[in-house]
């Protein structure tokens, strides 16, 4: 991907590389949750213009969002968002289903990515079966089980006590090493730490954008 | 196009949402159920009024006679007027044209015996025409022809129960049996759809009942029945010429109904018909009633089935669903839901109906029924209606902003 250069909310003016890791903080209200929503496709900016992967999203109708989601990008709410009657294999499934991908190939798939978040053996459990942490990783295993360009994290942690929240940040940074971009909401300053840079929000606007230099957990 | 994959994802949602899916299908197969069971309940009693009226001809006319009511040139009230074969020959005469059928009847108790069996039945003397008259049907043989009348033939045609006393399992058919001790063949046995009474008659060439038993020309009374394209007012007015007519040539007061009886099927079958339209309307109301009841409930239910599933819905389309799939996957769901439903539900009512069946006879419900093609509307209506109401919603999800959906409860 070449950039992602945006002009949202208040006008701001935001260029992601491909394999950054940033993180978007900011108090609430500050227009963080809405920018990563414009930035993933699920909700539409009024003006200004968006590039992703060097394309221009303009005019785009909802059939159109649906396969550039499908194929760029991968998300993690807070809340999980499993869908809470199907498994964690098929969970992690559903992105290929929509690919259109096999079942016998998908569900390979699923599983191999399931044994990379560590949760090969929960497989076939169903998500009131997992812990909070477990949850969230089938979410990153379902997020990158598409091979998507941009993973979006809106509050990854924020339903996670402090050390789960270590272990799933873990798991990102270890994802972007491999090469994903990765954009992380939160409003914890441990887990911004983490990223390579920090974007500062406050009322629609940016007021920082800083590298960060020391990084608090190796790889 | 058949995408197992699709079936497979609606399978699960199905199977892994037991209560909504028992909510919709229960509206569907309830509805269905009491549209059968109240359709047939109605059906039943239709039944019930066409037998009533089943087993004679409904263009027939009953002429009898019986005493004077009034006098009249002369005569003294409380005669006694006798038809006689001159009367069937003055009735063809003048009305010839007008007249599909029609026979005498002259009636005798008789005790008839085959072997060592016997029995009392009505023995009535006729013309063949009776046959149509009463709507018989030959099981075997044939029935008394105009040669047996100019021959005064001693044969007879029985009614199927005649023939299941006299001879039991055997057939009657050619064998001879004694009516008060004149030996009679029997030509034919017949049934009757008009029921059992009607299936103990005996009926015999009108010129030899007269011939043996009393050896007059008297008859009983005459039955015929108006061509059936004449139309309702037409066949009223012709019953009340016979009247007159009869009146007249036996010299009886015009308007003496005693002396003179006609009784007119056009008549009654005016009241039926009212009465039967009647029946209709209620039944349809009924029906309708149900199926709107139905669809009612079905779209409720699709409402809140996808306000339900709106987060879901969200998910997938985040995770790179597109609106098409969504509402045919949904759509998919109702359909299969409702097929299965609508089908149990007929399937219910049918099986009450016939295990209820016997016992409703005692109220006036005969063979309750439905037919296939009313239900099997109904119950595809009542699909058609939760593809609507499953759409309309299922395409408000499919537009939302995933974000929404997502933000939704």
């Amino acid at each position: 991907m070449g950039k992602t250069s945006l002009h949202v909310l208040k006008g701001l003016d935001l260029e992601v590389k491909e394999g950054e890791f940033i993180a978007i903080m900011g108090a609430s209200g500050s227009g963080k949750s809405t920018l990563l929503n414009i930035l993933g496709l699920l909700d539409i900016h009024d003006d200004g213009s968006y590039y992703l992967n060097d394309q221009l999203i303009e005019n785009l109708n909802e059939k159109k969002a649906a396969v550039l989601r499908n194929r760029f990008l991968g998300f993690i709410f807070q809340s999980f968002n499993l869908i809470s009657y199907k498994n964690a294999l098929e969970n992690v499934a559903l992105p290929l289903y929509y690919q259109g991908m096999k079942r016998s190939e998908r569900n390979k798939k699923a599983l191999f990515y399931l044994e990379k978040v560590g949760l090969k053996d929960r497989a076939y459990h169903l998500p009131n079966e997992l812990s909070g942490g477990e949850k969230q990783r089938v979410a990153v295993a379902r997020a990158i089980v598409s091979n998507p360009k941009v993973i979006l994290a809106d509050e990854p942690t924020g339903a996670l006590d402090s050390k789960t929240s270590e272990g799933v940040m873990k798991l990102l940074r270890q994802i972007n090493e491999e090469g994903m971009t990765l954009i992380v909401i939160t409003h914890e300053e441990d887990i911004a730490n983490m990223s390579d840079r920090i974007i500062r929000l406050k009322d629609g606007i940016i007021v920082s954008d800083k590298k960060v230099i020391k990084r608090k957990i190796k790889k | 196009m058949f995408d197992l994959d699709r079936w497979r994802e609606i399978f699960q949602a199905i199977s892994n949402n037991k209560l909504r899916t028992i909510l919709t299908g229960f509206t569907i197969a309830f509805a269905i159920f009491l549209f059968t069971l109240l359709f047939g309940i109605g059906n039943g009693l239709k039944n019930t009024f066409a037998e009533q009226f089943a087993g004679d001809a409904n263009n027939a006319v009953y002429i009898r006679s019986g005493k004077t009511a009034k006098a009249y040139k002369g005569l003294q009230i409380g005669r006694k007027i006798q038809f006689k074969n001159d009367d069937y020959k003055y009735l063809i005469d003048e009305f010839g044209e007008d007249i599909q059928y029609i026979t005498v009847l002259l009636t005798k108790f008789l005790k008839a015996v085959y072997r060592n069996e016997n029995s009392r039945y009505q023995v009535r003397g006729v013309h063949p025409d009776i046959k149509f008259l009463e709507e018989m049907e030959l099981e075997q043989g044939r029935f008394i022809s105009y040669f047996d009348l100019k021959r005064k033939a001693k044969v007879v045609a029985i009614g199927r129960l005649v023939e299941k006393d006299l001879f039991g399992k055997r057939s009657a058919l050619n064998k001879y049996i004694s009516l008060d001790g004149f030996n009679y063949k029997v030509v034919g046995v017949f049934s009757d759809p008009g029921g059992d009474n009607d299936e103990r008659y005996i009926y015999a060439p009108i010129t030899t009942v007269q011939a043996i038993y009393g050896n007059t020309d008297y008859i009983d009374n005459i039955r015929l029945t108006f061509k059936p394209t004449m139309n309702n007012a037409a066949a009223i007015s012709f019953g009340k010429k016979i009247g007159q007519k009869l009146r007249v040539k036996h010299n009886i007061a015009p308007r003496d109904q005693s002396a003179i009886r006609i009784q007119n099927m056009a008549e009654a079958s005016q009241g039926v018909g009212q009465l039967m339209f009647g029946l209709n309307l209620v039944i349809l109301i009924i029906g309708l009633g149900t199926l709107i009841a139905g669809i009612v409930g079905i779209s409720n239910i699709m409402v809140f089935v996808v306000k339900e599933r709106t987060k879901e819905l969200g998910i997938r389309k985040a995770l790179g669903a597109t609106p098409k799939s969504i509402v045919g996957m949904i759509l998919q769901e109702t359909l299969l839901i409702t097929a299965i439903a609508g089908y149990s539900g007929l399937l219910a009512g049918v099986a009450v109906l016939e295990y209820m069946a016997p016992k409703l006879k005692d109220y006036f419900i005969t063979n309750p029924s439905v037919s296939d093609v009313l239900v099997i509307g109904a119950t595809v209506t009542l699909i058609i209606a939760g593809l609507i109401a499953g759409y309309l919603p299922a395409k408000r999800a499919a537009r939302i902003r995933p974000i929404e959906a997502l933000n939704a409860a």
